[in-house]
């Protein structure tokens, strides 16, 4: 997998040993307000090789990298180029000193063209005024030499975002990088646009240059990292060659001690199942909407979780948004409780105790310049009307309880939701609806993308909810974890339910199968090999 | 009604016509001139003497400063931002400039002391907004309050202008055959070019399209932001400056109660001309094409006689709403 020299010292901590770090990172430190984001962390980086950068959610990995970059600046510690002191007092002096990166979110102007995107801020310029048909021509040249077929005259927001994040390599490629930065490159593409992003990454380690890969995808990082150094709650754990550390080893040293919580949850939460003779909590009869989702039932008993297993773009998203009202149903209606109506808008269903925390925290849910606390108490204030505020003593009793009870880090009900990492908003989310103390709690994607921890955390809530009388609807991506948590399972598939079982001995292959259906002989591998993607 | 008369008599150019499909970007910019080549054929079908290349020429006479205050004003709605301060800094100039003069200054030296207040002036509201990071409607409400309280401060009386320079330049023209153009329009259309020339050709105009476009993205594209966001408000305070000395030449006073509003009308015509007011997309001759709209309307409700002037507000309320209505829709369609 990788060719270079490398020698295992007797500790377990690797360098090459025939050349010096292009980046050495000693000891560096953050702190934003009172939380200390790094605590004394160090990076060394070889030329020629792809380095993973391991950690949970609100490990520190972004931190460190915004650090080298110049976006923070540096409490203490001392940022080594090439062995020489030097530190960037911004994106632009790192970047002309060789240091590309490319961000998880793609940070590109959707307004601009692919070429423009590609190359501004060093675009090709005669007399002091862009060329802009050799810019045309060069961006040309660079998307085809990495195999992207698309108009660089085009504007980028025509484009979808696995397109997108391609444009933002072959920005930070054309750079001569020394160092290449990829944070969560892969999160938005399939298996070919990896694929392809993975040859990319190999021609350009071939040509010395160092990259730093951070992925929450393990099998990813052990297809293409050499070394990797591994952080937990802003401090260095660990820097090992990938190739000497077992997947479980690292799950171990990225998690701690959490992972007995992970392990225990497995055999605590089974199956039970629920009382189906009384009037279930909610009832849909034959709800549908043109274009997003055939004409379902769907009933939902006390205590009882119902997961929603499904591929993207099933209907999973698309059921529950139409449970809660988000969208609003052209057929069928929804009866909760004893009440039977169509739900018009989500206060129908608050006002009737449904919750329902969206799949896109960032657009739907986070207030990033509100505090941890008033994040929390949103939707209760909201149901309580906004003449009657909360007292300040049950304030303070609510938002200190639920910081504990779901382990929200750090426990400052004061500190601000944007300077948390995204587990941690997670949890203040779900919080903010447990607070409500619904009868009904529609989670739809509720771990995506954060950390091991927080999602054992999470699911250990959930089903501690379940157990106490609460009806939950949870959607995951994860197989597993719908598995792991449900007591029914709803399998969806292109829009429409396809089967409904109770979750007693149902394995992901069975529901894959069910999933694959008929063709399921041809299918299953590919869809298993789909799914092993997104896990 | 003469041009679709012209399109349909030769066939084949309307197939190719119809089949030539703009980049969606420039399509803003053609509809505004659509409406006004439909403005200026309704009016030369309805009015005597309306299709006269002369009311062409004089709309852009009488609308020059209005013209580069737009020009100014297109560069900070491009970043997402506004300048409400450009009104009052055309009446602080014609001030200005009338008081220097009044006082004996050369009228070189008092053309410059203008266009230095104004620049100075967009530079500080500039700092303010990004290094302070004020909201640009603040900044600038501010900046509209201190010009226009400056020029109370020089003079509450109006000052006219007689210095033979300014009067000589005021009316100078170009002609050509039948038709004329005074130089201040010409001025104004070169604002214009440079200007466009500025925003497609630079890496300085790439900038503010990026900052228009997300912010935080142009910064970690090592763009220069800092320098590219307090830029746009010292152009907009620099053609406001200009747009002052313009109006002073077209007016002969200084006045404090010159251009009030005249803000409002820059930014309609900006909008009018397909400038989202979010900024990142727009083009500085949609800008120029919105503010002959407006002209225009001016134009066509004094040639009818019979409407009030509170028509001109009305149906640029209502242009203004059209537009907005169709760049959300416009905006929305996309991914």
């Amino acid at each position: 997998m990788t060719q270079m020299d490398l020698e295992s010292s007797a500790s377990g901590t690797v360098v090459p040993a025939d050349r010096a770090p292009v980046i050495e990172m000693r000891d560096i430190s953050i702190t934003f307000g009172r939380v200390r984001a790094l605590d004394e962390v160090s990076l060394r980086l070889y030329p020629g090789e792809v380095h993973a950068l391991m950690g949970e959610n609100g490990a520190g990995k972004s931190t460190l990298i915004k650090a080298l970059t110049g976006v923070y600046s540096i409490d203490s510690g001392t940022v080594l180029v090439g062995g020489e002191e030097h530190l960037f007092g911004s994106p632009a002096a790192a970047q002309a000193a060789g240091i590309s990166t490319v961000y998880q979110e793609v940070n590109l102007l959707p307004n601009l063209t692919v070429a423009e995107n590609m190359l501004l801020g060093r675009e090709p310029r005669r007399f002091g005024s862009i060329n802009v048909r050799a810019m045309n021509r060069r961006a040309k040249d660079r998307l085809e030499s990495l195999g992207i077929d698309i108009d660089p005259t085009s504007d980028l927001g025509e484009h979808p975002i696995a397109i997108q994040q391609l444009v933002a390599i072959a920005r930070a490629v054309d750079v001569e990088a020394r160092v290449l930065i990829l944070d969560e490159p892969t999160s938005s593409l399939d298996a070919d646009e990896v694929a392809k992003l993975f040859e990319v990454m190999r021609r350009l380690r071939d040509q010395g240059v160092a990259i730093v890969f951070v992925s929450h995808f393990l099998d990813q990082v052990y297809e293409i990292a050499d070394r990797m150094t591994v952080l937990r709650n802003g401090a260095l754990v660990e820097e090992r060659m990938v190739a000497d550390t077992s997947q479980l080893q690292l799950v171990k040293l990225m998690i701690g001690r959490e992972l007995e919580a992970l392990e225990r949850l497995d055999r605590e939460v089974s199956a039970t199942d629920a009382d189906e003779s009384g009037t279930p909590v909610l009832r849909a009869i034959g709800i549908g909407r043109k274009g997003s989702l055939e004409a379902t039932d769907l009933e939902v008993y006390e205590g009882e979780v119902v997961g929603l297993a499904g591929l993207l773009g099933s209907g999973r998203t698309e059921l529950a948004r139409l449970l809660f009202g988000a969208d609003t149903a052209d057929t069928g209606e929804v009866a909760i409780g004893s009440s039977r109506r169509k739900l018009r808008s989500p206060r129908h269903a608050i006002d009737r105790n449904v919750a329902f925390s969206s799949e896109d925290r960032k657009a739907e849910g986070v207030v990033g310049d509100l505090t941890v606390g008033d994040n929390m108490l949103l939707a209760l204030q909201a149901s309580r009307g906004w003449l009657r505020p909360i007292p300040q003593a049950t304030r303070t009793q609510l938002v200190d309880q639920y910081i504990q009870a779901l382990d929200i880090r750090p426990a400052d009900p004061t500190a601000l939701m944007r300077n948390l990492s995204g587990g941690n908003q997670q949890k203040v989310l779900l919080a903010r609806w447990l607070i409500t103390q619904p009868e009904l709690l529609i989670l739809d994607e509720p771990t995506r993308g954060i950390d091991i921890g927080a999602k054992a955390q999470i699911q250990a809530k959930v089903a501690e909810l379940a157990a106490q009388g609460m009806a939950v609807v949870f959607i995951s991506a994860e197989l597993e974890e719908v598995l792991r948590l449900s007591d029914r399972l709803v399998v969806m598939r292109d829009r429409r339910k396809i089967d409904e079982r109770a979750n007693r001995d149902v394995s992901v292959s069975d529901v894959l199968e069910i999933i694959a259906g008929e063709a399921r002989s041809e299918q299953s591998e590919q869809s298993e090999q789909e799914e092993g993607d997104r896990a | 009604m003469s041009a679709s008369t012209a399109t349909v008599s030769a066939g084949s150019v309307w197939d190719r016509v119809k089949g030539y499909s703009p980049p969606s970007r420039f399509l803003p910019v053609i509809a505004t001139l659509a409406l006004f080549i439909g403005l200026f054929a309704l009016g030369g079908v309805r009015y005597e003497g309306f299709s006269d290349p002369q009311v062409l020429l004089s709309l852009l006479i009488d609308n020059a400063f209005l013209i580069v205050l737009a020009v100014g004003m297109t560069f900070v709605i491009l970043t997402g931002g506004i300048d409400l301060s450009v009104g009052s800094v055309v009446a602080l100039s014609t001030m200005i400039a009338a008081k220097t003069l009044q006082m004996g200054w050369s009228p070189y030296l008092s053309m410059a002391a203008v266009l230095a207040t104004g620049t100075l002036l967009g530079l500080l509201m500039g700092l303010l907004v990004h290094y302070f990071d004020i909201q640009p409607f603040i900044a600038t409400l501010a900046g509209l309050f201190l010009a226009r309280g400056l020029t109370y401060l020089i003079s509450v009386e109006s000052i006219s202008i007689s210095d033979p320079t300014f009067t000589k330049l005021a009316f100078k023209t170009v002609t050509f055959g039948d038709y004329y153009l005074r130089w201040t329009a010409i001025i104004a259309l070169v604002t214009v070019a440079i200007a466009a020339y500025v925003l497609a050709r630079t890496r300085f105009g790439r900038t503010v399209y990026a900052i228009g476009g997300n912010e935080s993205s142009a910064m970690l594209m090592g763009l220069r932001v800092a320098f590219t966001k307090v830029g746009v408000y010292v152009i907009s305070g620099f053609c406001a400056s200009l747009g002052g000395l313009l109006f002073s030449f077209y007016i002969l006073s200084g006045n404090s109660l010159h251009a009030i509003g005249t803000e409002l009308d820059a930014i309609a015509a900006v909008v009018i001309g397909g400038t989202l007011l979010t900024g990142g997309r727009g083009y500085v001759v949609g800008s120029l094409l919105g503010v002959l709209v407006l002209g225009l309307i001016r134009v066509l409700i004094s040639f009818d006689g019979t409407l009030s002037s509170y028509w001109i507000r009305i149906i640029t309320g209502a242009l203004l709403l059209v537009f907005v209505v169709v760049q959300r829709f416009a905006t929305r369609r996309q991914p």
